[in-house]
């Protein structure tokens, strides 16, 4: 009886290192993409087109980085992509307003509005893309700013996620604030807000990765170089410099690595966040 | 009880509201209409050079050879890429889920990455290690002796590539879900098919899966829907080709509204997606709902 115990304990131990030993080799399958793109960006062209490649730059160089500030428009792209990150805020706040709105107000309307609103996340980017693009044509906002960050400022999805964790907020709490005479504006920049940490903390690093990666919007919208984004800058040095890979992957580094180092030091919130929204 | 005035929640709702309505909801009903016209940019300059065509559109997307080639990509892409991102993402949050140590907590940031990564630079990527000269695989194969694989250029394996990149990056998200889901069953359960001495593989396969059963409907819907519109990969890596071999309905639709500027032709092409994408949603549900009668 006790031997059998025992080697139960033992076939479970082994099937943990077994468990382990795949999870490392798949793993190092995911992380390759990543090491070598951030290895070669520091190689010199000539070592990357060497038919041997190296693992680790022989000579180590900071000239691709250098390349994409000094002629191409990097420093452009960036201030743009910062921009839209900046943009996608004021959209934030927008969602978390209507969420506070469908969980703690009663009103005309608000089941067959806030249907509507879950209707939207249905519609797919592609259908909505052309008649967008008239819409904005129409308004004269082609190839501006205000042209590329309109569209994606609100989703419906944020919204839903608002309100699934505002509804949790006590009336109480809504009704002692607003005896003591504070407006409702105020109740909810004073009180809801800062209830909401943890989604707030979600729906903000999500919002600021997808406003980094923004691509679509800025693709269609901007003619002018002057309005591109990282990612669009990035599909053009693609097109212009297809044989120059170190510069390509320097380009790439400098996309992937700050959204990974964020997301490093956010890690917790992002991944519980699938639990606060409930999805099991 | 009722404080604040009738028209507060409207306030609060109403930037939200109004921004989708003018850029989610609106555009449906124009898509539909300008699918029955022949608008283009000479029509978007004036619109008296629209004019109404009926179903020409649609009758012409359907007899265009490339619209069939990207259906059948798209369908290509929908068969193997949903069974494979189930497959590698529940494998993945089935074995971290078994695992004690601490390390496996880590395992999750790292599988998890991919999917937050900008999907340009990614596709940049991934096209430098396909290269069939400079690039990483080919080199790693020549190791063991391989002889070099055209990635890129043969047509069906350039789409077998482009859904690695895509299986890839779709990894992250739903092994969360699926862990999540995981960690829902009660331990008990387990514990109770241990003592009738179920092995892994019966515990597996009888009290893991079958709880598992909302989590895979609901990833398989959305990993679908995701795979119908396929963008970003082939519009970066490969533009579509070799012979619009890789072209999705999305980048067909992309490439005449924007490159070609047939507005009214691409809003058909992509009325078509949206009801296709409407259908597959729906049969899933009788599916879904046939399935937890029995």
């Amino acid at each position: 009886m006790k031997t059998k115990a025992s080697d139960a304990k033992k076939a479970y131990r082994i099937q943990q290192w077994i468990a382990g030993i795949v999870l490392t080799l798949g793993g190092l399958l995911v992380a390759i993409p990543f090491i070598w793109m951030i290895l070669s960006a520091f190689k010199p062209e000539s070592e990357v087109l060497q038919l041997t490649p190296t693992l680790w730059p022989e000579t180590f160089t900071m000239d691709n980085f250098i390349y994409l500030f000094e002629n191409m428009n990097f420093a452009v792209y960036l201030r743009n992509t910062i921009i839209i990150v900046l943009c996608s805020f004021v959209g934030l706040f927008f969602n978390a307003m209507a969420g506070y709105a469908f969980a703690k107000y009663k009103f005309k309307g608000r089941e067959k509005l806030f249907y509507l609103v879950l209707a939207t996340m249905m519609i797919p980017g592609q259908v909505t893309m052309i008649p967008v693009y008239l819409i904005l044509n129409q308004m004269g906002l082609t190839n501006t700013m205000a042209g590329i960050v309109l569209p994606g400022l609100v989703g419906a999805f944020s919204i839903f996620l608002f309100r699934q964790f505002m509804s949790t907020i006590p009336d109480e709490l809504l009704e002692a604030a607003r005896l003591d005479g504070a407006s409702e504006f105020r109740v909810f920049m004073q009180l809801v807000l800062p209830i909401s940490k943890p989604i707030m903390a979600v729906q903000g690093i999500l919002t600021f990765i997808a406003g980094w990666n923004s691509f679509l919007w800025p693709l269609i919208i901007a003619n002018d170089e002057s309005l591109y984004t990282l990612s669009v800058g990035l599909s053009l040095l693609k097109g212009q410099y297809g044989g120059n890979f170190a510069l390509q992957m320097a380009g790439s580094t400098f996309m992937v690595v700050p959204i990974v180092i964020i997301f490093i030091i956010f890690q917790k919130h992002i991944i519980e966040g699938y639990t606060i929204s409930g999805m099991k | 009880m009722k404080s604040y005035s009738k028209t507060t929640p409207y306030l609060f709702i109403g930037p939200a509201l109004a921004l989708l309505a003018l850029f989610s909801l609106f555009p449906i009903v124009l898509a539909l209409v300008i699918s029955f016209t022949d608008i283009d940019l000479a029509g978007l300059a004036d619109y008296s050079n629209i004019s109404f065509i009926g179903i020409e559109n649609y009758i012409n997307i359907f007899q265009d050879p490339i619209f069939l080639k990207s259906i059948g990509n798209t369908i290509f892409y929908v068969v193997f890429g949903v069974p494979l991102v189930i497959a590698c993402s529940l494998g993945i949050a089935l074995l971290i889920n078994f695992g004690t140590a601490r390390i496996f907590k880590a395992f999750r940031l790292v599988f998890y990455m991919p999917s937050i990564t900008n999907v340009v630079a990614v596709a940049v990527v991934w096209t430098y290690l396909y290269n069939p000269q400079f690039g990483l695989f080919n080199y790693l194969l020549g190791l063991v002796g391989i002889p070099a694989i055209p990635w890129l250029q043969d047509p069906t394996i350039a789409k077998g590539s482009l859904i690695a990149l895509a299986v890839w990056r779709a990894i992250g998200v739903n092994m969360i879900i699926f862990l999540a889901a995981l960690q829902g069953i009660p331990k008990t359960y387990y514990e109770a098919a241990q003592l009738d001495g179920a092995n892994n593989w019966k515990q597996l396969t009888k009290i893991t899966i079958p709880l598992l059963r909302y989590a895979i409907f609901f990833v398989s819907i959305t990993t679908m829907i995701g795979w119908v519109q396929f963008f970003e990969e082939p519009f970066v890596m490969t533009n579509g080709g070799p012979l619009d071999s890789t072209t999705s309905v999305a980048l067909f639709i992309y490439r005449n509204g924007f490159q070609l500027s047939n507005f009214g032709y691409a809003a058909a092409g992509s009325f078509v997606l949206f009801v296709t994408i409407i259908i597959i949603t729906m049969i899933q549900f009788r599916l879904q709902k046939k399935d937890t009668d029995i």
